[in-house]
């Protein structure tokens, strides 16, 4: 039987828009995003599940969810 | 998720916008929302006061999102542009400062002191009701008249787009955030300014 492959999402923030606000960061599930030093958002990729919530919540719409190779 | 303390600072925010109805000197207590940010940023080179201390952040979050105020589109591309960013901050500073030079008047005595609270830089509303006079020079009031015009103007704004876009859309071009994310990038010397 043929399987589907579905390829895995993550987080990608864009560092020139981002106000490091942290908004991502209260609704992350998996703690897996931190403010780098009062610059922008980082995400933690071994840690992402690709969820969306915070691309979500972002004020700035600046995170997008990405396909990555697994 | 667990709660913290600091997940109620919107009480204080809120606290804050009902007291200026009641007594105009109570203002004085917004230059907390000014200082504590900015030693945040210039001591520990973080945006801590966004990330966790911001009440008025968390007042609109609680407003767009829990009691869905909020029509949660994405803000338009010309609002979370730098330029626009820096201009508004520029035009608050400008703002801020005409505000402290109307101070300096009162203070030394070229103008009298006007009960008045002006909105969205624009229009003036009679204020004289939370006014019952101070035992300090009357610069001070002014002062209060005038800083908490600045504080409802940005509530205000901070509404306006919470309703329209996102639950805190003020944070992409909030003056404060601003200011301290430029103090986070010179202090932290980073490539990506």
């Amino acid at each position: 039987m043929e399987q589907k492959i579905r390829k895995k999402k993550k987080a990608l923030v864009s560092a020139q828009e981002c106000v490091a606000c942290g908004c991502c960061i209260k609704v992350c599930p998996r703690n897996a995003i931190e403010i780098w030093k009062g610059i922008m958002a980082k995400i933690h990729m071994e840690k992402c599940i690709g969820c969306g919530k915070c691309a979500t919540e972002c004020p700035g719409s600046v995170i997008l969810l990405q396909e990555v190779q697994p | 998720m667990k709660k913290h303390w600091y997940d109620y600072l919107w009480i204080l925010s809120l606290t804050y916008l009902i007291l200026g109805f009641f007594n105009i000197l109570f203002a004085w207590l917004g230059l907390l929302c000014f200082f504590i940010p900015l030693i945040i940023s210039i001591v520990k080179g973080t945006k801590g006061y966004c990330n966790r201390y911001c009440g008025r952040g968390q007042l609109f979050s609680l407003l767009g999102g829990r009691f869905g105020l909020s029509r949660r589109k994405d803000i338009p591309k010309w609002m979370k542009n730098k330029w626009f960013r820096y201009g508004f901050l520029i035009f608050f500073f400008i703002m801020f400062f005409q505000m402290l030079w109307n101070t300096f008047l009162v203070f030394s005595g070229t103008r009298k002191l006007s009960q008045v609270v002006t909105l969205l830089w624009t229009f003036k509303l009679p204020w004289n009701w939370a006014y019952h006079g101070t035992l300090f020079h009357p610069g001070t009031a002014q002062f209060a008249f005038g800083f908490y015009s600045v504080m409802l103007t940005s509530t205000i704004l901070g509404f306006i787009t919470m309703f329209l876009y996102k639950p805190r859309s003020w944070c992409v071009y909030c003056p404060m955030g601003t200011m301290t994310q430029l103090i986070c990038r010179a202090k932290n010397n980073s490539r990506t300014c």
